[in-house]
């Protein structure tokens, strides 16, 4: 492949991975309020198009025509820097989470992945770290003491279940022996007894996923993990004084991070696009890609169902399940897999 | 390509560097700091050290420099004070001397590395092996060449670690 197909390849699957995830990113708004109106009896947004479903079109106009406020006394270069700083990482982590398997059209062979690196989970992990500074920054910069309590409580969680979190990835790195997603991914492939998948979760990393999926939601700020924007306590947190479309950019970062978080939950623990394929060439084709949907929606699907259930944590019970519990189950974890892995 | 890479990310990194000495309030001069850590990563991953890269944006720029900004947003630092005039004796000792200093670097690096070795492009260039970087070549230093430096480095660390808690902890 010369370096100008490259170069257009890899803008094409830039360019479709941002609208998908944006798209996707807009209908999880709609899902999540649809959903959770459910589990509390009501019916949700009903009334835009049938079943409510230009609700998101609707909402993301009216942020646009919103007058944007700066309040006065803020830090102003960092007030802006902050929603940017958090949205971009949010959407970069994409770029390494790998869809499908290679393809091949019209004769260019690609892999369904915008950069297919050897240290993929690695980036993950980094963009995640950096990520912070966006809620730090926008609770400092906002000069108000909402925004300031709930970016200190954001920062310290996610300062501390980023330990745990990372940990309980070691054990599927120690299964796979690749920071790579799609060599992750290959080391899944196939099945026990012709219908057993051999994910990793199937291969013992059962209470990893529960660690990683805990842990995760503390990340992204979510119930039962969102004392970060209490409304209750903190009015909203660390974005109390955004208004407009700078609000929502955070909006849009959190729920991209949702999708990183349930894609990176499928590649590592759910066999990525692996999943029976059969049919047609065309159906051959498209079906890894249908199964990842499908998994990654899923996961979204009880991020939302958790929303709806669980109350929220209090903060010190937060820290000491964090530390306390979360922390040495995943260190436990990966001495056993380590053992295991040694002894066979 | 590598070239130019180099030369943006060294003076995107330079250039921050500066601006942490000159920035009045501590927020700006840690986020300087930031970027410096962010463009050496990427100094690290032009060398194709990919693993020392990704541990230095989640290690240092992540979670070191996270603590940073979290000690100034919560003692609500506020801009430093300057006296109005530098040190003269500062400006009279420390300008040859940074002279001197630059100018011992760089004939250390032209008489014994060779200008001629000092080389961007990867890790064949710099010692002929494939893959140095690479977390497998990395693990294998860590934890079997150097297994008992590592192991005992972790351990003053703990030490650290627990003066830390003491000197912290609330008199009974």
């Amino acid at each position: 492949m010369t370096i100008g197909t490259y170069i257009l390849v890899s803008l094409i699957k830039i360019v479709i991975a941002l609208f998908v995830l944006l798209t996707g990113v807009a209908y999880t708004t709609l899902a999540e309020r649809k959903v959770v109106a459910r589990i509390q009896n009501r019916w949700g947004p009903s009334r835009v198009g049938p079943f409510g479903i230009w609700q998101p079109l609707a909402d993301g106009l009216k942020f646009i025509f919103k007058e944007d406020i700066t309040p006065p006394f803020v830090n102003k270069p960092l007030y802006l820097l902050a929603p940017i700083l958090s949205l971009t990482v949010a959407l970069t982590a994409i770029a390494v989470v790998p869809i499908g398997p290679w393809i091949t059209v019209n004769g260019i062979h690609t892999p369904l992945q915008i950069a297919d690196v050897n240290i993929g989970l690695l980036i993950i992990l980094g963009l995640t770290s950096i990520g912070v500074y966006g809620i730090a920054l926008s609770g400092w910069s906002s000069n108000s003491k909402y925004s300031m309590l709930g970016s200190l409580r954001a920062t310290a969680q996610m300062v501390s279940y980023e330990i745990a979190l990372g940990l309980s990835l070691v054990g599927v790195l120690i299964l796979s022996g690749s920071f790579s997603l799609r060599d992750i991914v290959d080391a899944q492939a196939g099945t026990w007894l012709g219908f057993i998948p051999k994910w990793n979760i199937f291969r013992g990393q059962f209470v990893a996923f529960f660690i990683y999926i805990m842990a995760a939601y503390a990340e992204t700020n979510r119930i039962p993990f969102d004392l970060a924007e209490a409304e209750t306590e903190l009015v909203a947190g660390y974005h109390t004084e955004y208004s407009s479309m700078k609000f929502a950019m955070f909006f849009m970062a959190e729920y991209a991070n949702m999708f990183t978080v349930a894609c990176l939950a499928t590649v590592l623990f759910f066999g990525g696009w692996s999943g029976p394929v059969f049919g047609p060439a065309i159906l051959q084709a498209f079906l890894p890609i249908f199964w990842f949907v499908l998994k990654v929606l899923a996961f979204i699907f009880i991020y939302i169902w958790v929303r709806g259930t669980l109350p929220r944590f209090r903060y010190d019970q937060l820290m000491a399940f964090g530390w306390k519990f979360l922390l040495p189950l995943a260190i436990a974890n990966i001495i056993v897999t380590s053992l295991v892995v040694a002894l066979q | 390509m590598h070239l130019a890479l180099f030369i943006i990310f060294g003076a995107v990194c330079i250039g921050a560097a500066i601006n942490l000495l000159v920035q009045k309030h501590p927020i700006n001069s840690a986020l300087s700091l930031i970027v410096v850590m962010g463009s050496l990563a990427l100094l690290y991953l032009l060398l194709g050290a990919e693993f020392v890269a990704a541990v230095q944006v989640i290690v240092y720029a992540g979670a070191v420099m996270v603590l940073f900004v979290f000690v100034i947003m919560l003692l609500n630092a506020g801009e430093e004070e300057r006296t109005p005039h530098g040190s003269r004796v500062a400006i009279m000792l420390g300008v040859p001397g940074l002279i001197v200093g630059l100018g011992i670097g760089v004939y250390v690096v032209a008489r014994y590395a060779g200008l001629d070795r000092i080389a961007i492009g990867g890790p064949a260039i710099l010692n002929g092996t494939e893959g140095f970087g690479n977390p497998r070549a990395v693990a294998q230093l860590l934890f079997r060449d150097y297994l008992l430096p590592f192991e005992v480095t972790s351990i003053l660390i703990l030490i650290a670690i627990l003066g830390a808690v003491v000197l912290a902890r609330r008199e009974e």
